[in-house]
């Protein structure tokens, strides 16, 4: 078993989601992740999912996911290089007395803190998994009592200059050559759990 | 209005933009189509298609339940290759198709069911007769369509044509809300065209990929081409006998598969997999190389998938990129249209000298052939082995056999033998009883001047028995052969190897056939004796009506040879002795 990550475009209309999770509910795959949003195409969504299921998995689903007729493009993430993110914002319980600590905290995350209120904040951050977790962990550790915790689930978005064929046969954004050196330059590795923005 | 003159009138419509109610847009579409028949059963909420109904050249079967409709349709299209078209209304109607739908669903067919719903603004609030039907039939239909616009009628059901026929074929339902029929729209046929289909990026046959098949076939020394149900789809018989022939290659088909490749062709093993004669089963467990054209490696044709055709490399040339490598591991996959894919095989395909490997093939035949039911001595029994081979020899294997599903359904298989596409239907996939009959209306209605017999067992036959009522109103000829054994046969056969005998639920009390078919206008007749079945056929053939036969078969005999659900190919269950077996804990 492992974590298969799947980005594709559907089309943005009523029932669309249900067929893709339906389609998942009869593989008996769950889905361990689903972010949805409008991409850069009039009428089509982005969506990144992310299932485990047997190593061998990932071409039925990505030609299942295929079958369904509102789905544009898919691409199987596998072992490419890509940028994943998640977003998390945390409710945490904190009182004048212990708010000084739990800014030290977000700025070592380089956290930010988006509500304050006179008996809790609330924490955002943006990052990989594991980040995510080590501030969860560390909030835990200490006496910081977490209220709520809600999680974007993972964006995907391959490095380099990639694009489907599908979308470059229905025009895509750009016209630029493909993976020229600059772009090489730019893009650079994951670091661990702290990592920059 | 005559029929010359409603088919003038609809003419007029496809030609140009004319404003009509979304019920009569739902009928233009269709005939733009080309349909020319329906099965259906009206309602409430698809009470303005019917009434719009008579303005158009179009034949609408009354059937007795939907399920019937929804298999009318599917053995409409199977027969002709053309889309069948069921209608419903919303709620039961709606539901009772769904079996029809998941059965053509499995086997990929190409049928539209068009159901009707409740208005679009009491949608949602469980009115009478609602139900979520795009909900219900979502994993059972290639697509599914909730239209409450009457400007949406047409592009939806045009764009439903093109997915129920293009690559994989299978069903597509269109629901209509009642508002959506009644309101008006302009009908512009030629603009509701569905844009083409965008090539599937996972589909596409490389150079590579064509080149190491016809190293392996040029090489090989046991090969076999497995032929399934999308030789039949693909229009691709005549590129798998060239295959064949050329490279002296025996062909073993699938259950759907049947009828891909001439029965008296001197290449072909017939019947693979769990009811499939041992010398095929042990042909493909020693090939080298299989060659799987258009079939999917299901349960029911590889057994045990660890030790299925180990020593092969295996092509498998499929329109669906879902269906490679996922039961069995192939090493060669050329993803596309078959009759494309062949098209461009063969030209790298040299003639090669089959022989060794045929001669030892058919080896294998002889002993097995002798013990066969139908070549022992008449014992005053009848079974059912008799019926179906006196069918096909008095029918010259010309007939569209049309099967129910259960031990008749092997039977046919093994003893009819098919010599052309489109002669067998069944259900193989979802393995739907009560489907024979029903689905040999929509295959007369596809085929009206070709002789079509429904081989149904006692037990399924009496799931959709209420059809009988169709063909009296219809007035339609078809041949009916129920295998009466008292049994509900299949399932017993499963008990008697499985379960210790234990007949639980098995024994099955019927009507009188025959009298139940004079109840309906039709005549009958019963069957005892083996000396009496030829002239039976003989008679039911000539009569000018529907005709129904009720065959008394021995009552416990069983399908042979067998291989037990969850076993090797080769472990099969040889005629006729038998040994005591366990069922694993993965049989199904």
């Amino acid at each position: 078993m492992m974590l298969h990550t799947f980005v594709a475009y559907v089309e943005d209309l009523p029932g669309v989601l249900t067929r893709v999770a339906s389609l998942f509910r009869r593989l008996n795959i769950n889905i361990n992740s689903l972010t949805v949003g409008r991409s850069e195409r009039a009428g089509l969504s982005r969506l990144t999912l992310v299932c485990e299921a047997s190593a061998l998995a990932g071409h039925r689903i990505r030609a299942s996911l295929y079958k369904l007729e509102n789905v544009v493009d898919v691409d199987d993430i596998a072992q490419a290089p890509a940028v994943t993110r998640e977003l998390v914002l945390i409710k945490v319980a904190a009182t004048r007395s212990n708010r000084s600590q739990i800014f030290e905290l977000a700025e070592v995350f380089r956290a930010r803190i988006v509500d304050l209120a006179p008996e809790s904040l609330t924490i955002e951050m943006t990052g990989v998994e594991s980040k995510i977790e080590g501030l969860i962990q560390v909030l835990n550790e200490g006496d910081d009592q977490i209220l709520e915790i809600c999680r974007s689930g993972k964006m995907t978005m391959r490095r380099g200059h990639h694009t489907s064929s599908v979308l470059k046969a229905m025009g895509a954004g750009s016209d630029e050559a493909p993976n020229s050196a600059d772009e090489r330059a730019e893009s650079f590795e994951e670091s661990e759990a702290v990592e920059p923005e | 209005m005559g029929t010359s003159a409603t088919a003038q009138a609809a003419n007029v419509l496809l030609a140009e933009p004319t404003r009509l109610t979304g019920a009569e847009i739902v009928w233009a579409t269709l005939v733009g189509e080309g349909v020319t028949d329906v099965f259906g059963y009206p309602g409430g909420t698809i009470l303005p298609v019917y009434d719009a109904l008579r303005k158009f050249p179009i034949h609408h079967t009354l059937v007795r339940h939907e399920q019937g409709a929804a298999h009318m349709a599917d053995g409409y299209a199977r027969a002709s290759g053309k889309v069948g078209v069921a209608i419903a209304t919303s709620g039961p109607g709606a539901t009772n198709l769904v079996t029809g739908i998941a059965t053509a669903m499995l086997d990929s067919i190409p049928i539209i069911c068009i159901t009707g719903n409740v208005s679009s603004k009491v949608l949602g609030t469980d009115a009478f007769q609602e139900v979520d039907i795009t909900g219900i039939t979502l994993p059972v239909t290639k697509h599914n369509f909730l239209i409450h616009r009457a400007e949406d009628i047409a592009p939806a059901i045009r764009y439903a044509f093109q997915i129920a026929k293009s690559a994989r074929p299978g069903p597509v339902l269109v629901d209509i809300t009642k508002d959506a029929q009644q309101a008006t729209a302009i009908f512009d046929f030629e603009a509701a065209k569905p844009r083409p289909r965008r090539p599937h990026p996972m589909r596409n046959v490389e150079e590579d990929g064509l080149a190491q098949a016809a190293e392996l076939i040029r090489n090989a020394k046991r090969p076999v081409i497995l032929a399934g149900h999308g030789v039949i789809e693909s229009g691709a018989g005549e590129q798998v006998r060239t295959l064949a022939e050329r490279a002296q290659i025996p062909v073993a088909l699938t259950l759907l598969g049947l009828g891909a490749f001439p029965a008296s062709h001197a290449l072909n093993l017939g019947l693979m997999g769990m009811h499939g004669e041992s010398w095929v089963n042990h042909a493909i467990q020693d090939a080298d190389l299989l060659i799987a054209c258009g079939m999917r490696f299901d349960d029911r044709v590889t057994g045990t998938i660890s030790t299925y055709a180990t020593k092969a490399k295996k092509i498998h040339i499929e329109v669906d990129p879902a269906e490679v490598n996922k039961n069995i591991k192939v090493d060669v996959p050329l993803t596309g249209d078959l009759r494309e894919v062949l098209e461009q095989l063969l030209p790298r395909i040299p003639s090669r000298d089959g022989a060794a490997w045929l001669k030892t093939i058919n080896a294998g035949k002889g002993a097995v052939a002798v013990r066969d039911i139908k070549n022992l001595p008449d014992s005053g029994h009848l079974y059912a082995a008799h019926v179906i081979h006196d069918i096909w020899r008095i029918t010259g294997g010309n007939a569209i056999m049309v099967t129910d599903v259960g031990q008749h359904q092997m039977w046919e298989a093994q003893y009819y033998h098919h010599e052309s596409p489109r002669t067998l239907i069944t259900s193989g996939g979802l393995g739907t009883m009560g489907f024979a009959l029903p689905a040999a209306i929509g295959a007369k209605f596809a085929c009206p001047d070709k002789e079509v017999w429904v081989i149904a067992g006692d037990g399924g036959f009496q799931m959709t028995s209420p059809e009988l009522s169709t063909i009296a109103q219809e007035d339609i000829k078809i041949n009916i052969a129920i295998i009466n054994n008292g049994y509900l046969g299949m399932v017993r056969q499963w008990q008697e190897f499985f379960y210790e005998r234990n007949y639980e639920a098995t024994p099955l009390v019927s009507p009188d056939f025959v009298k139940l078919a004079d109840a309906h206008g039709i005549a009958g007749r019963a069957v005892r004796t083996r000396a009496e079945v030829a002239s039976a056929v003989e008679y039911a053939r000539s009569a000018p009506g529907t005709f129904l036969l009720n065959f008394l078969v021995e009552k416990e005999d069983s399908v042979y040879p067998m291989i037990p659900a969850g076993s090797s190919l080769h472990e099969m269950i040889r005629r006729p002795s038998q040994d005591s077996l366990m069922e694993n804990a993965d049989d199904q």
